[in-house]
């Protein structure tokens, strides 16, 4: 294994075992998540139909806002202890501490993912089954993108008074194309159509991924050492 | 070791940092005393290149820190208030982490090596946020003990530290230095630092007001020098 390696996977084993311990985000972010569902079901009603055909949307709402709850929160454990100052003093190219981060962050939210879809499944009667594939093939991709931008973004608001408000003001407008590309391909999976038949949004989700993962790699150690 | 040419610091339209101009050749250890607000701090991040300056230059280990401090970072044990210590994790488990970011070998002999020589063995499986500020610091050391640092910072080191504690960390430096290397401390602890320093460095207001050889103080002496230094200075200020 390669030093690089080596330091992206000590620290995702640094997250993930903290993470595990305290269990700080992923506890809150399935109260969250929980607590979205009964408001969705309250605000739509009983309408089965109407319900179905706001679940695309209402499924990545669910994931961005408990994305705004738990990715904004990566890197505060650095700033605990001056870690953030360790971190700043290793040796080597510093993107692998970002490539870390950005793996750990996608698990979790990919954890909060299957629990969401889940109940999801549960509350509004869905048959999940035969759609999973392809759904799973929108959400690791979506997933993926929103982590990057996330992940970038919580290390530049990490030490501002006002990252609560800034996260989200920063995050939002960036995910845009990415959302876009995700609900739409969400809702051709969830209907059953081959992805085939929705390929442009695909590709616009896996070029936005490209994009924010290499804008990520490379602009990380400024973003350390601002 | 450290050759610091002019250097000041502002933050905003404040200065932190006034012209100081220190050199600390390879194995001396040199004390900086002064009250709170004199730059001690921000003079440590300089050097361990956690801070850049405004103006002047600076040499550590034989190379320049402002052009190259992905060099420089290397050579730098850096002990500061944080400790940089994660309190989810065991002693064991953070070793491992920084040893793996600093490429060094994490083998789990070789840490545990490590937490020997800081006392810490029989906690090594324990988390950190059982650990009292002393245990977080010797951590620390031992964390530096496992990188290639030849130049130690140490930020306020003896504060919350008991007299057992305070004789283990001035063992721990005077042990450091015998091995060649070099240490750069800030405390408030005047015969704490005078029982390691080879010279005293006392700043206020950001600029170096003495600097003398420790052979040359008694901690009585050292009070009073200090006292008429920061007083005189402040009254005038």
């Amino acid at each position: 294994m390669t030093a690089y390696a080596r330091r992206t996977w000590i620290v995702l084993w640094k997250d993930l075992l903290t993470e595990r311990r305290s269990k700080e985000s992923l506890n809150a972010l399935l109260f969250f998540a929980l607590l979205l569902l009964f408001l969705f079901e309250f605000a739509l009603g009983p309408d089965r139909e109407r319900l179905r055909a706001a679940l695309p949307g209402l499924l990545w709402l669910g994931f961005v806002l408990s994305g705004l709850l738990g990715l904004g929160r990566s890197f505060i454990v650095e700033r605990d202890n001056d870690c953030w100052d360790g971190l700043r003093l290793t040796p080597g190219d510093k993107s692998a501490i970002y490539l870390g981060k950005l793996l750990g962050n996608c698990a979790m939210m990919l954890a909060v993912e299957a629990v969401l879809l889940g109940l999801f499944g549960v509350f509004y009667d869905l048959a999940l089954g035969p759609v999973l594939a392809p759904l799973v093939a929108v959400l690791v991709p979506g997933t993926l993108g929103l982590a990057a931008v996330a992940t970038l973004f919580a290390a530049m608001t990490a030490h501002l008074r006002a990252r609560e408000l800034l996260f989200p003001v920063l995050l939002l407008p960036a995910q845009v194309p990415l959302l876009l590309a995700a609900v739409s391909a969400t809702q051709a999976a969830l209907l059953g159509q081959p992805l085939s038949e929705v390929s442009h949004w695909m590709k616009l989700l896996i070029g936005a991924d490209v994009v924010y993962v290499v804008i990520g790699l490379l602009t990380f150690e400024f973003v350390l050492d601002a | 070791m450290i050759a610091a040419h002019g250097l000041s610091k502002w933050f905003a339209r404040t200065p932190v940092l006034a012209d100081v101009t220190l050199e600390v050749g390879a194995g001396q250890c040199v004390v900086l005393l002064g009250p709170n607000g004199a730059g001690k701090t921000t003079l440590l991040r300089i050097v361990a290149t956690l801070a850049r300056p405004s103006r002047g230059s600076l040499t550590v280990c034989g190379l320049d820190a402002l052009k190259e401090p992905q060099a420089v970072r290397p050579m730098v044990g850096v002990v500061a208030h944080g400790s940089y210590v994660y309190e989810e994790l065991t002693a064991l488990e953070n070793l491992r982490f920084w040893t793996v970011m600093a490429d060094a070998d994490a083998s789990r002999a070789r840490l545990l090596g490590a937490l020997q020589r800081v006392e810490l063995e029989m906690v090594a499986t324990e988390r950190v946020r059982t650990f009292s500020a002393g245990m977080k610091r010797r951590l620390a050391l031992a964390r530096v003990l496992l990188g290639r640092a030849k130049l130690l910072l140490l930020d306020e080191p003896f504060t919350g530290l008991d007299q057992r504690g305070r004789k283990w960390l001035s063992e721990f430096v005077l042990a450091f230095k015998a091995a060649g290397g070099t240490a750069l401390v800030a405390t408030h602890s005047f015969a704490s630092g005078l029982a390691i320093a080879d010279r005293v460095v006392i700043l206020h207001d950001g600029r170096i007001v003495a600097d003398r050889s420790a052979d040359e103080l008694s901690s009585d002496t050292l009070r009073r020098l200090y006292d008429g230094l920061t007083e005189a200075e402040g009254s005038t200020g």
